[in-house]
């Protein structure tokens, strides 16, 4: 908006500075946790038992960080959510824009029928037990592919992907059918490369929630060492917390970490644990607005 | 989306391999052929969906069974609606449903306004440089997890220097630090004020976004007109968006009862558990760590069928008064 200086009365000059003064607190809000827990992390974790960190640290160290990349766990766990988010997001992003692409075909005998199928799914789900059973007779307890076989196709992605390739022109892929082309180049040749858009948001949806994800480890492979994720990971630290922490149910794992951890080595924890994902989120930006958009008003 | 009351006989469905591919009266199996390709793109998805979404609905009988997971389906026993009886015969249960209806009743009511004015705050502002880095900034709690939320939450309400009880004993409003996280009463707020901290923003762009699509001149007439910013943001700006704001409305109803329990089994402790124990958490402890599976799935069935009807209902409401809905 661009009213213009000279019709602005002095109340609304009054609104415009609340504006700016309440906007600037809420940046406060949202910003100071994060820099408190980069600055605790940052500090003598023996200095800071004193109290009185805020925003930047007293007794400026990196020892924390050496110490809990010593920590084979952390190590592991790091592995493990790597490889989770990789896989994860490309097993997503092909099933998902597959499928979308076959339901942007207005001419696909089986479109409608797909459709309310995928829609279904949506509304309806079985719930925890069911899929715990499920996954029991799968045999996926206890294996890597329980991070990544369940949650392979979301309706919701499909839907947002199919709306966008529902925007592009159809000449293109007719052009491509008389030159010879089947179904699956168009795809892979013609639609994929113009999809980039949407598809990197997809992309940061699935990588966002591969890697915040914690409830899988703690449900299906809590016990196998080797296939703990990084959030786990930190739940399990956390757990330790002495005056009435963050967790229930943290008997088991408050024995396998029996020494409670210092403040400053929770929060280095927390860092590690946060940064990686953050680091992508600006490059997306201008993506994800777009597509959240896109998906809120179709799906 | 296509609409979902509609019958949904697969149109493959019929195709006879075994009919001579030249009859010209089989158009089934010729484009059958001719769309093979799109066939081999979603078929085995579609499996994969049948066998990670469906088939768990199959395992609603479960309910209706004493389960165990030694014997095969035809030699569980039936218990009819035994598992369900003792449901509604658990004093717990009506505790944890109403911890899970209140607090999805105030997420939802908090959730819903708040990102709503933020956005039309955001509007509001001239310097977009400002706009931009506050939206930027409003982003970024939704990228972490639960597990890192709830650290940071009880680091910031802990009684020793964190932020809340610091600001509070500064202000005198109390004179010595209060637990926060360790008093049940307390839980219903931390948990709805950390849910709004993490996502307001997040949720704020779908608004913006609405609001960006509105007709630049009705500004103008307005201002023509003589109406002034509040004039025109309850005029313009908010009328812009409702079609947007129903829609997400009727989706948050429909999500009332099973609104997950992420926040709630990261940020809870075995001081509060009167409060923070919710429908899913409860299937959880009886359904699997306690084993009883049958028990566990009657209260996930139960959750989504309420599920179910709370949106079917929310939006027949809608449609009849509103003219808007998402079927």
């Amino acid at each position: 908006m661009n009213t213009k200086a000279f019709n602005m009365t002095k109340g609304e000059r009054l609104f415009d500075v609340l504006l700016y003064v309440f906007l600037a607190l809420v940046m406060i809000v949202t910003l100071y946790p994060f820099l408190n827990v980069l600055a605790i992390s940052l500090n003598e974790s023996v200095d800071t038992v004193r109290g009185g960190i805020y925003i930047w640290p007293r007794a400026w160290t990196l020892e924390n960080y050496e110490r809990i990349f010593s920590y084979t766990g952390l190590i592991q766990g790091f592995k493990i959510s790597v490889l989770r988010t990789v896989f994860g997001t490309i097993v997503g992003l092909i099933s998902s824009s597959m499928l979308a692409f076959t339901l942007s075909r207005q001419e696909f005998k089986a479109r409608k029928a797909v459709s309310v199928f995928l829609a279904m799914t949506m509304y309806v789900s079985g719930g925890m037990v069911p899929v715990y059973i499920l996954m029991r007779q799968l045999n996926l307890i206890g294996s890597f592919w329980v991070y990544i076989l369940p949650g392979a196709v979301s309706a919701f992605n499909v839907f947002v992907i199919r709306s966008f390739m529902d925007g592009l022109p159809y000449a293109l892929q007719e052009s491509a059918k008389l030159d010879g082309a089947n179904d699956f180049k168009i795809y892979y040749k013609i639609i994929m490369p113009l999809c980039k858009p949407v598809l990197a948001t997809i992309a940061l949806f699935l990588a966002v929630g591969q890697w915040n994800e914690w409830f899988s480890t703690y449900l299906y492979n809590g016990s196998k060492a080797n296939l703990t994720t990084l959030q786990y990971e930190l739940m399990k630290v956390l757990a330790t917390t002495n005056q009435g922490g963050a967790m229930t149910n943290a008997n088991d794992m408050a024995k396998q970490m029996a020494n409670i951890s210092p403040e400053s080595i929770k929060m280095a924890i927390t860092i590690v644990v946060t940064v990686p994902i953050l680091l992508v989120y600006p490059f997306l930006q201008k993506y994800f607005v777009g597509g959240m958009t896109l998906g809120a008003v179709k799906a | 989306m296509e609409a979902l009351t509609e019958s949904n006989v697969p149109a493959n469905e019929s195709v006879n391999s075994s009919t001579p591919r030249k009859k010209k009266s089989n158009g089934l199996w010729k484009s059958f052929a001719e769309q093979k390709y799109l066939y081999l793109m979603s078929i085995p998805f579609v499996i994969w969906v049948f066998i990670f979404s469906y088939l768990p609905l199959w395992g609603w009988t479960m309910a209706f069974q004493n389960y165990k997971p030694s014997k095969s389906f035809g030699e569980q026993k039936w218990v009819g609606f035994d598992n369900f009886t003792r449901l509604f015969h658990d004093e717990r249960f009506y505790l944890v449903l109403r911890n899970t209806l209140v607090m999805s009743g105030l997420g939802l009511v908090f959730g819903f306004i708040v990102p709503i004015v933020f956005a039309v705050m955001l509007n509001e502002l001239r310097g977009n440089t400002f706009k931009r880095t506050v939206q930027t900034v409003s982003y970024l709690p939704h990228f972490v997890s639960w597990v890192v939320v709830a650290g940071i939450v009880s680091k910031m309400f802990s009684i020793d220097g964190g932020i809340v009880n610091q600001l509070l004993m500064w202000t005198h409003i109390i004179d010595t630090p209060i637990q926060f996280m360790a008093q049940g009463k307390y839980f219903w707020g931390i948990v709805t004020a950390s849910d709004l901290w993490k996502e307001t923003g997040w949720n704020a762009i779908i608004y913006l976004a609405a609001i960006t699509g509105i007709d630049k001149e009705l500004y103008e007439a307005s201002r023509v007109d003589g109406a002034g910013r509040f004039k025109q943001m309850f005029h313009i700006t908010l009328p812009g968006i409702r079609s947007t704001v129903m829609v997400l409305l009727i989706m948050s109803i429909g999500h009332l009862i099973g609104i997950g329990f992420e926040k709630q089994f990261q940020l809870s402790n075995n001081l509060v558990t009167d409060y923070s124990e919710v429908l899913d958490i409860y299937a959880l402890k009886y359904g699997i760590q306690i084993g009883h599976f049958s028990y566990g799935t009657a209260i996930s069935m139960f959750t989504s069928v309420v599920s179910i009807i709370l949106l079917l209902s929310a939006n027949g409401l809608m449609k009849k008064f509103t003219k808007e809905s998402i079927m």
